[in-house]
């Protein structure tokens, strides 16, 4: 099913302006402490083998171990980094089963102040768009500075959630960031590219996603770890954040999961001997398989 | 550690899930959220920052002392006591992370459990707040290094009868005598030294700068090289009255922060074995000889049988421990009963593994043997395997076997 303009527009969220002018408002004219909220998702561990389910073509999510997708880190490492530079809060937004508390936990542990975890089971199977509206409502409902997610997820790898939330929420979108500069309410990025990276720049509230250059995660101290378990964490169904819940969930999915099949076998390696030429061999195999 | 391969496999008679982890009664699914935090933020560590260069400084017999402000700034210094800078963590997390340390090392364990257990939880438990307030927080943060000083050239198993003396002074106090095998020794900023004193045995706070402190690095070992070990010395230094731990007086001191140690070497012992057995059983797979993997042989299969066996039950031993340790009902016996099998079952299951890699077993190229002779020490530090045994055998029959 074709995304449907009529979708974007039944959402009724402030302008960026309306935001930033109620933003100062609300802060007496001090700059303000940034309110950064980070979506994280948690995914099945890219180390064990994942499987769809026969039945309605979905992930089979229950019977792998949740982890953080990996460049969700980066954007909790980047949301940590702007607030102790800048000052401000970090929130973490996921949506996901129960089985997302683990990974809620982790990233209060890595030092986030507190955590929304939107949990229904009418949003199983919901799509890219679905999950953008979903997304939307809770951010709207709960207000934001900046929005941070990872570029793509490791499992549905579409790479389109940070768009769609610019669109919904009206704020500008800066998308593949290697490196961001907060000079408030400028933001700036280098926005990675194939041929080096863009220099772009927007005006705050915004939606940022992030690339693995941008920085290294840090590991939950022992101290965080022990401080996340008092974090308060909202559990909202989809009633308590206003989402219809005929908007969301696998039966009104604007896309469908046709048929799927099993990667097949790994193929045997290619084994290269060497015999002084053993660089250039493995060189001349991986320029085949165009991999440099 | 991936799991089985799922319930597929299961159905199938003919074959048994392939099995390539070494936890296989999935004892981990046991530990609490926060403890498989801990678990990975520690075994991060340990493979990032420590596994590259560890046989390096194995070989080169050093453990670089920048290793401690990076510990302290993940909460491992200290990490099962409150307040002052420390994490809080309860006893399995705090085993949990002695644990995934020994898988690396134990000599980089050590240096955690020393300054953890040994030095800071005897200020921790018996100093006065002036003292908790001077030290702790640095020694959480790693920025002051905490050296344990008991054991004697002369007096090892029987600390009782050290040596060692403080006699009073004027207002203060003057310490002479000579500790031996001490970890941390020659970089530490404070040592917390044991000696007689007329009301008995009496823990000393001493700075590094104290007049007549002098340290002395061991060389020639073959064991814990990755660690600093050092003799020390007390030539008269003058200590003022406060450098003593007001909250007790005898061997039940330092006995108290061994008990402390000793569990965390019950955990230790379980990662240095892990890492054996998982290199053994990866040689196995990989290397062949007579035309096949050296683990389709029926010899090598019954090692890896009994050495999976075997730290299985150590690993449940050491989480029961934990589990007793955090209900307040843990015994310094059964304490004793979790150091002494443990170690004797990692030093068992290393020596096995090297017998599995052939040559390779006994270069650094491999863990094993650098495991296998870090073990050599844990089997005699902290109550040599033999004390332990007559703690037992005086627990079991009432009757005291050496005193």
């Amino acid at each position: 099913m074709p995304a449907s303009d009529a979708l974007f527009d039944r959402l009724k969220v402030p302008s960026r302006r309306e935001r930033r002018d109620e933003s100062n408002r609300m802060q007496g004219g001090r700059p303000p402490a940034m309110n950064i909220v980070v979506c994280v998702k948690q995914v099945p561990d890219t180390a064990v083998e994942r499987k769809l389910k026969p039945d309605d073509s979905t992930l089979d999510r229950e019977s792998l171990d949740g982890v953080i997708n990996e460049l969700d880190e980066y954007a909790i490492e980047e949301a940590l980094l702007i607030a102790e530079a800048h000052g401000g809060e970090v929130t973490i937004l996921s949506m996901g089963p129960q089985k997302a508390a683990e990974s809620i936990r982790k990233a209060l542990s890595m030092g986030c102040d507190k955590a929304v975890h939107l949990l229904d089971d009418g949003l199983a199977g919901s799509d890219a768009l679905q999950t953008s509206y979903a997304i939307a409502q809770v951010l709207t409902r709960i207000g934001f500075d900046l929005v941070i997610l990872g570029a793509e997820s490791t499992d549905a790898r579409t790479g389109l959630l940070a768009a769609m939330l610019s669109e919904r929420l009206g704020v500008p979108q800066l998308s593949l960031a290697s490196k961001v500069e907060i000079d408030a309410p400028a933001i700036r990025i280098h926005r990675q590219a194939d041929y080096g990276y863009d220099k772009v720049e927007a005006a705050l509230p915004a939606v940022l996603s992030v690339v693995e250059k941008i920085n290294e995660p840090r590991y939950p101290s022992f101290k965080g770890i022990m401080a996340a378990k008092k974090k308060p964490v909202e559990t909202l169904s989809l009633a308590e954040a206003g989402i219809d819940p005929s908007q969301v969930g696998l039966a009104g999915a604007y896309t469908e999961v046709v048929s799927f099949a099993q990667r097949p076998p790994r193929q045997a390696g290619t084994i290269v001997k060497d015999e002084g030429d053993g660089g250039a061999k493995a060189a001349e195999f991986l320029a085949a398989q165009k991999f440099i | 550690m991936p799991p089985d391969s799922g319930p597929a496999d299961h159905a199938s008679p003919a074959k048994h899930a392939s099995y390539e982890g070494s936890d296989l009664l999935r004892i981990e699914e046991q530990l609490t959220p926060e403890e498989r935090l801990v678990r990975d933020t520690a075994r991060a560590f340990a493979a990032e920052r420590a596994a590259p260069h560890i046989a390096d400084w194995f070989e080169a017999g050093t453990l670089p002392r920048e290793l401690a402000p990076e510990l302290g700034k993940l909460g491992m210094l200290g990490m099962h006591l409150t307040g002052y800078g420390c994490a809080g963590l309860g006893a399995v997390a705090y085993g949990i992370a002695c644990r995934e340390l020994e898988a690396c090392d134990s000599g980089l364990r050590s240096l955690v459990s020393v300054q953890g257990s040994l030095a800071m939880y005897p200020i921790w438990r018996y100093g006065s707040e002036e003292q908790k307030q001077e030290w702790l927080p640095r020694m959480a943060a790693g920025e002051a290094i905490g050296c344990f000083g008991l054991t004697e050239p002369d007096q090892g198993s029987d600390p009782g009868n050290m040596r060692t003396k403080a006699i009073p002074n004027g207002a203060g106090w003057t310490l002479s005598g000579t500790k031996m095998w001490i970890t941390n020794g020659s970089i530490a900023d404070i040592a917390v030294i044991w000696a007689t004193t007329e009301q008995g045995i009496r823990g000393f706070l001493v700075p590094r700068t104290a007049r007549g402190f002098t340290a002395r690095n061991i060389h020639k070992k073959l064991s814990l090289r990755a660690s600093v070990t050092s003799e020390l010395h007390f030539d008269d230094v003058h200590l003022p009255a406060d450098a003593v731990l007001p909250g007790v007086t005898g061997l039940k001191g330092p006995l108290s922060c061994l008990t402390e140690a000793r569990f965390g070497i019950t955990w230790g012992a379980t990662g240095a074995a892990r890492t054996c057995f998982e290199a053994a059983a990866e040689y196995s797979r990989t290397r062949e000889q007579f035309g096949r993997p050296i683990g389709g042989f029926q010899l090598t299969q019954s090692k890896l049988a009994w050495m999976l066996a075997d730290l299985t039950k150590a690993q449940l031993l050491a989480l029961h421990l934990g589990r007793l340790k955090e209900a307040g009902k843990i015994t310094a016996t059964q304490v004793s009963l979790g150091k002494m099998a443990n170690v004797r079952t990692a030093i068992d299951i290393a020596r096995q593994a090297r017998t599995i890699l052939g040559a390779n077993g006994v270069t650094l190229e491999y863990p094993v043997i650098r495991h296998a002779a870090n073990l050599e020490s844990v089997l005699t530090y902290e109550g040599t395997e033999e004390i332990h045994v007559l703690a037992l055998g005086q627990a079991i029959t009432g009757l005291s076997a050496y005193r």
